[in-house]
C-alpha cells in the first residue's frame, strides 16, 4: 500500500512536472520572434553584420527585422553562467541593469544596489540594478541580465556594426517557410530558425527527458508489479480459510471475485488519490525538489519558482495506465485462484 | 520513436492487454476442444472455473480498452506540435499510415469486447452453458484483433518522425481530398441530416416494436448497426461543422476539447454504448431457440434494446441541441 | 426430497493417490425427517454431506431434487424433480444458498467481524435489501438469546454461544434443509444435549435435518428418524426409529 502510493507519487510528480514545464516553455516561447536569422561560420554561430537587416527587409513579405544582442557571461566568483541580453522593448540607460531572480539571489543584491561585471577588456563595469524581474516564468528568465546596448558592446568588446542575430517578423505567418527559404537562398551563410521549430525541439526535449525518466522508473514499476503479484498470490492461511468459509456458506466464485475487485479498487483508489495529491503538492507547491536537477536546465542557477498548476485528463490517464493498470492486471490471476477454492474445503479441515 | 510518457503508457497497456487476451484465448481453445458438461472430471471442473477467469479478464479488457481509446486520441492530440502541419489529433494520426487503422481497430475491439460480455452475461444465466462454443469461438476472433491492434500501435509510434509534414483536419477532412475521411466530409449535409433522422427514427420504431411484441430483433440489430455508422459519418460530415461554427472544419477530434465544452464525450459515449447494446441484442437472437435460454434471453434483449434506443435518442438530442444553439445557420 | 442414485466421488482420479470417498451410494433423504449419517471418521460421511449439499459434483451417478423451487428450472417443474448432477457451479450455489443451511464442525465463523455480520454473510450475494436482512438477523439472534452479542466480535464468545451463532447463520436464508457435519465434536455433553434440543425444535418447525456424526448423543437421540451407517464410502446399514 505504502509502496503503491510511493510509485504513484513518483510517477505523478514526474508527469505533472514535465507537463507543467512544457507549458511554461510554450508560454515563454509564444513571445519569442517568429523567426530568428543567425549567421554561420564554419558551422558555428557567428556575429551577424547589421547590413544584413536591409537585405532581409527587401524580401517581399518581411514586415520587420530587428537586431538582437545577447550572450553569456561567466561569473568566476559564483561559478555561474548568466544570459546577458539587450532588451528589445525596454529602453535601458547606460550603467543600469535589470536582473533575473536567480542572478539577484546568487549575488545577494536587490534593486538600487551596485554590481560589477568584469569586461572583456579587463576594465570592470560598475552598474546599478534598476529592477529584479518578476518570478512569472522564471524558468527561462532566472539567469537573465538585461543591459543597455552600449554596455553590452563594452562588456563583450563587440565589434561595431554587428549583432548576435536578427529577429524577423513576417506580415503573413503562412509565408514563414517560404520567406525562410528565400533568406537561406539569398544569404547562404545564414540559418533561419522558426519559432515553431524551437517549440518542437523544446517539447521533444522535455518529452524525451520525461520519457527517459519513465523508462528508468519502469524497472521500479516492474518490481512493484511483481510485488503486487506476489502479495496477491501469497494469500495468508487466514485469508484462504475465510474465502473457504464464504464459499461453503453459499458464496459463489463470482461473488468472491467481486469482493476481491472492490478490495483492489479500494487499495488502488486510495493509493492513486494519495499519490497524486502528494505529487501535486510536491510539484506545484514545493517545485519538485526531487527532479529539478534531472529535468531543468544545466545552469548552476536553478530557477526557484512555482509552476503553474496544470493537470488534465491526459496526465491522469497516463498515470493510471502506468500504475493502476499493471497492478490490477497482476492481481487478476491470483484473486481468481483464491476465489476458486473448493466450497467443501472448509468442511474437510 | 518518441519517448513521450503517454506513448510509453499506451504501449504498456496494450502489451498487458494483449498478454491477457492471449491467455484468455488459450483457455478458450482448451474449452472449445475438451468441453463436456456431462463429465464430472477434474479437467471439466477446471475449465468451468476458468470461464470465470476469462470473463473477468474480458471485463477488465473492455474497461481498459475504452480508456486507452480516449488516451490514444489524447496522445495524438498532444503530439500534434511535433509535426509540421498538424493542428490536432487528426494530423498526428496521419503522420504515418498506421495511425488511423489503429484507431479503427481500437473502436472495433471495444465493440467486440462489449458484445462478448453481453453474450457471456446471457450464457451465465443458462444452466447448461448453452452459448459456450459460439462464445469462445468469438473470443478467438477477438484475440488476433487485439494483437493486431497492439502491433500496429507499436508500428505507429515507432514510425513517428517529428519532422514529417502531415496534413491536418483542415486538409484531411475537407471535401475533395480523395481519402476516406475527406469522402466522409464531402457527404452532402442535407441528405446526411435526412439519413440520420430517418435511420434514427427507424431504429427507435424498430426498438419500440421489439419491446412491445418481442419481434423484429434482427431488424433492430441491423438498423442500429447501420445507425452507428451513419452517426459516425454524420459526426464528420455535419455535426462537427455546427459545433465549430465553421462550414469547412470537419474534424471529429476537436470536439473532445475544452473549447467545445467536451461535448464529444457524451456523443461518443452514447454512440459506443448504443452500438454495443444494439449489436449485442442482435447477437443474442439465435440463443432464443435454446431451451435453457428461452425465458432468459428475451428479458436481456429488452434491456439491451431499451438501452440502445435511449442512448441513440440521447445522441440525437445532443446533436439537435448543438445544431439549434450553433451560430452557424444554413 | 433428495435422491441419490449410484453416486461415486473419486478424488485425484488418474493419479497414484486416487481414492474413492463415496462409492456407489443410493439414498433418499425424506422431507421433515432427521437423518443421521453414522460412521467412523474417514468413512465418507463428510463427502456424502457435501454431495447432498450441492457443494461438489459427483464423479458419476445422479442426484435428484424433488419439490424444490428454483428460478431457472421453472420449465421442467412438471416433472416434479430435476437432476443437479451437471449443473454449473453458479446454479448449484444458488440452490445451495436458498435450500441448505450449513453448520460446520469448527463453526467456521469469520474472525474480526461482528456476530451480526457473520450471521448476515450468507445472504450478501443474494443482493437482498440490507434493512430487511438486518431485521432478520436480529430476529435470529433474539431467538437464540444472543442478541446482546450482536456487535461483539466472534472471538469474544464462549463455545455455546459460538454454536448458536453458527446455527443462526445457517438459518439466515430460511433454508428448508439443515446440514450439520459433526456439530457436537467440540462440545461437552451439556452443550451437545442443548444442541439436540435446538435441532428438535427446528425439526418441529418443519425443517429437514441431516447430521453426520459419530457421537452417540446424536445418533442414539430419540428424535432421529433414520440412521444411516457408513464405512469405507459405502452404506453398511440403516435403522429406522419410526
Amino acid at each position: 500500500m505504502a509502496l503503491y502510493t510511493l510509485v504513484i507519487f513518483v510517477l505523478a510528480s514526474l508527469i505533472f512536472f514535465v507537463h507543467a514545464i512544457k507549458r511554461e516553455s510554450t508560454t515563454i516561447l509564444r513571445e519569442a520572434p517568429e523567426m530568428v536569422v543567425q549567421r554561420q561560420l564554419a558551422g558555428r554561430h557567428e556575429l551577424i553584420p547589421i547590413d544584413y537587416i536591409e537585405k532581409i527587409r527587401s524580401i517581399r513579405g518581411v514586415d520587420k527585422v530587428e537586431a538582437r544582442l545577447w550572450g553569456y557571461y561567466y561569473d568566476p566568483v559564483f561559478g555561474a553562467n548568466f544570459t546577458v541580453m539587450v532588451p528589445e522593448t525596454k529602453q535601458l540607460a547606460p550603467g543600469r541593469i535589470i536582473l533575473g531572480r536567480g542572478v539577484a539571489r546568487t549575488q545577494r543584491i536587490s534593486t538600487g544596489d551596485m554590481v560589477t561585471f568584469r569586461g572583456a577588456t579587463k576594465a570592470s563595469l560598475l552598474m546599478t540594478v534598476q529592477e529584479v524581474l518578476d518570478y512569472q516564468s522564471e524558468l527561462v528568465t532566472s539567469d537573465l541580465v538585461l543591459v543597455s546596448r552600449s554596455d553590452f558592446q563594452e562588456l563583450f568588446n563587440l565589434p561595431q556594426g554587428h549583432a548576435t542575430d536578427l529577429a524577423v517578423t513576417v506580415a503573413n505567418p503562412d509565408e514563414l517557410a517560404t520567406i525562410a527559404a528565400k533568406i537561406a537562398d539569398r544569404l547562404p551563410d545564414t540559418r533561419p530558425i522558426l519559432r515553431s521549430e524551437i517549440l518542437r525541439t523544446y517539447e521533444s526535449l522535455f518529452d524525451w527527458r520525461g520519457g527517459m525518466m519513465t523508462v528508468i522508473l519502469f524497472s521500479a514499476i516492474l518490481s512493484f508489479v511483481i510485488f503486487a503479484w506476489d502479495k496477491a498470490s501469497g494469500l495468508s492461511a487466514d485469508e484462504r480459510r475465510e474465502i473457504g468459509i464464504l464459499k461453503s456458506i453459499g458464496w459463489e466464485t463470482s461473488d468472491v471475485l467481486l469482493l476481491k475487485f472492490w478490495e483492489g479498487m479500494a487499495v488502488s483508489l486510495t493509493a492513486f488519490l494519495l499519490g497524486t495529491n502528494l505529487a501535486y503538492g510536491h510539484v506545484f507547491f514545493f517545485s519538485a525538489p526531487l527532479f529539478e536537477p534531472a529535468l531543468k536546465g544545466w545552469s548552476v542557477l536553478y530557477p526557484e519558482f512555482r509552476l503553474e498548476p496544470a493537470i488534465d485528463f491526459l496526465q491522469l490517464a497516463i498515470l493510471f495506465f502506468l500504475s493502476v493498470f499493471p497492478y490490477t492486471a497482476a492481481t487478476i490471476l491470483p484473486s481468481w485462484m483464491a476465489a476458486t477454492v473448493d466450497p467443501d474445503a472448509a468442511m474437510r479441515t | 520513436m518518441i519517448y513521450h510518457p503517454a506513448i510509453l503508457s499506451l504501449l504498456t497497456a496494450s502489451t498487458i492487454i494483449s498478454m491477457m487476451v492471449l491467455f484468455a484465448g488459450w483457455k478458450g481453445l482448451l474449452i472449445l476442444r475438451c468441453w463436456d458438461l456431462k463429465s464430472g472430471s477434474e479437467l471439466q471442473l477446471q475449465m468451468e472455473r476458468s470461464t470465470y477467469l476469462v470473463s473477468t479478464i474480458l471485463a477488465y479488457i473492455l474497461f481498459f480498452h475504452l480508456i486507452s481509446l480516449f488516451l490514444y486520441i489524447f496522445t495524438a492530440d498532444d503530439l500534434h506540435s511535433m509535426f509540421v502541419g498538424a493542428m490536432c489529433a487528426a494530423g498526428s494520426l496521419n503522420a504515418n499510415r498506421f495511425g488511423y487503422p489503429v484507431l479503427m481497430l481500437k473502436i472495433v475491439t471495444c465493440i467486440c469486447a462489449g458484445v462478448w460480455l453481453i453474450i457471456n452475461h446471457a450464457d451465465s444465466q443458462g444452466y447448461d452453458y448453452p452459448l459456450i462454443k459460439p462464445k469462445y469461438a468469438f473470443l478467438l476472433v477477438l484475440v488476433p484483433l487485439i494483437i493486431g491492434e497492439t502491433s500496429l500501435q507499436f508500428l505507429y509510434f515507432a514510425g513517428l518522425k517529428p519532422q514529417v509534414i502531415t496534413s491536418c483536419c483542415g486538409s484531411l477532412f475537407s471535401a475533395g481530398a480523395g481519402t476516406l475521411s475527406s469522402d466522409l466530409a464531402a457527404l452532402p449535409r442535407v441528405p446526411m441530416e435526412a439519413a440520420l433522422v430517418a435511420v434514427l427514427a427507424i431504429t427507435c420504431l424498430g426498438g419500440i416494436l421489439f419491446l412491445k411484441t418481442g419481434k423484429g430483433g434482427y431488424f433492430f440489430a441491423a438498423a442500429s448497426t447501420l445507425l452507428f455508422f451513419i452517426a459516425m459519418a454524420a459526426l464528420v460530415s455535419f455535426i462537427s461543422i455546427y459545433v465549430y461554427e465553421l462550414p469547412t472544419h470537419h474534424c471529429p477530434f476537436c470536439i473532445l476539447h475544452r473549447e467545445y465544452g467536451y461535448v464529444g464525450y457524451p456523443l461518443y459515449a452514447a454512440l459506443l454504448g448504443a452500438g454495443i447494446a444494439g449489436m449485442g441484442a442482435g447477437a443474442l437472437m439465435p440463443a432464443r431457440q435454446q431451451a435453457s435460454m428461452a425465458n432468459v434471453v428475451p428479458g436481456i434483449q429488452r434491456k439491451l434494446v431499451a438501452t440502445s434506443v435511449a442512448l441513440y435518442l440521447l445522441f440525437g438530442l445532443v446533436t439537435a441541441y448543438l445544431i439549434a444553439t450553433s451560430a452557424l445557420k444554413f | 426430497m433428495i435422491r441419490l442414485a449410484n453416486v461415486v466421488k473419486t478424488f485425484n482420479s488418474g493419479k497414484p493417490n486416487q481414492f474413492t470417498a463415496v462409492d456407489d451410494v443410493s439414498i433418499e433423504i425424506r422431507p421433515l425427517n432427521l437423518t443421521v449419517l453414522k460412521g467412523p471418521s474417514g468413512s465418507g460421511k463428510t463427502t456424502l454431506l457435501s454431495l447432498i449439499g450441492c457443494m461438489v459434483r459427483p464423479s458419476s451417478g445422479r442426484i435428484f431434487l424433488h419439490g424444490i423451487e428454483t428460478r431457472f428450472a421453472r420449465h421442467n417443474e412438471s416433472a416434479g424433480s430435476f437432476e443437479i448432477t451437471s449443473l454449473p457451479e453458479r446454479f448449484l450455489n444458488e440452490i445451495r444458498r436458498s435450500t441448505f443451511g450449513f453448520i460446520f464442525q469448527q463453526f467456521n465463523l469469520i474472525k474480526g467481524i461482528s456476530v451480526l455480520e457473520n450471521i448476515m454473510l450468507p445472504a450478501y450475494p443474494t443482493g437482498e435489501n440490507h434493512t430487511a436482512l438486518h431485521q432478520r438477523g436480529m430476529g435470529l439472534l433474539e431467538r437464540f438469546d444472543i442478541k446482546r452479542h450482536a456487535p461483539s466480535k466472534v472471538e469474544w464468545l464462549s463455545g455455546g454461544e459460538l454454536q448458536r451463532v453458527a446455527i443462526a447463520r445457517a438459518l439466515i436464508n430460511n433454508p428448508s434443509i439443515l446440514v450439520a457435519d459433526e456439530p457436537t465434536a467440540h462440545l461437552d455433553s451439556r452443550l451437545s444435549h442443548e444442541f439436540m434440543k435446538i435441532v428438535s425444535e427446528l425439526k418441529s418447525k418443519g425443517k429437514t435435518i441431516l447430521i453426520a456424526s459419530h457421537d452417540p448423543i446424536v445418533y442414539d437421540s430419540e428424535i432421529a428418524d433414520t440412521v444411516v451407517e457408513m464405512r469405507d464410502g459405502r452404506i453398511t446399514g440403516r435403522g429406522h426409529e419410526e
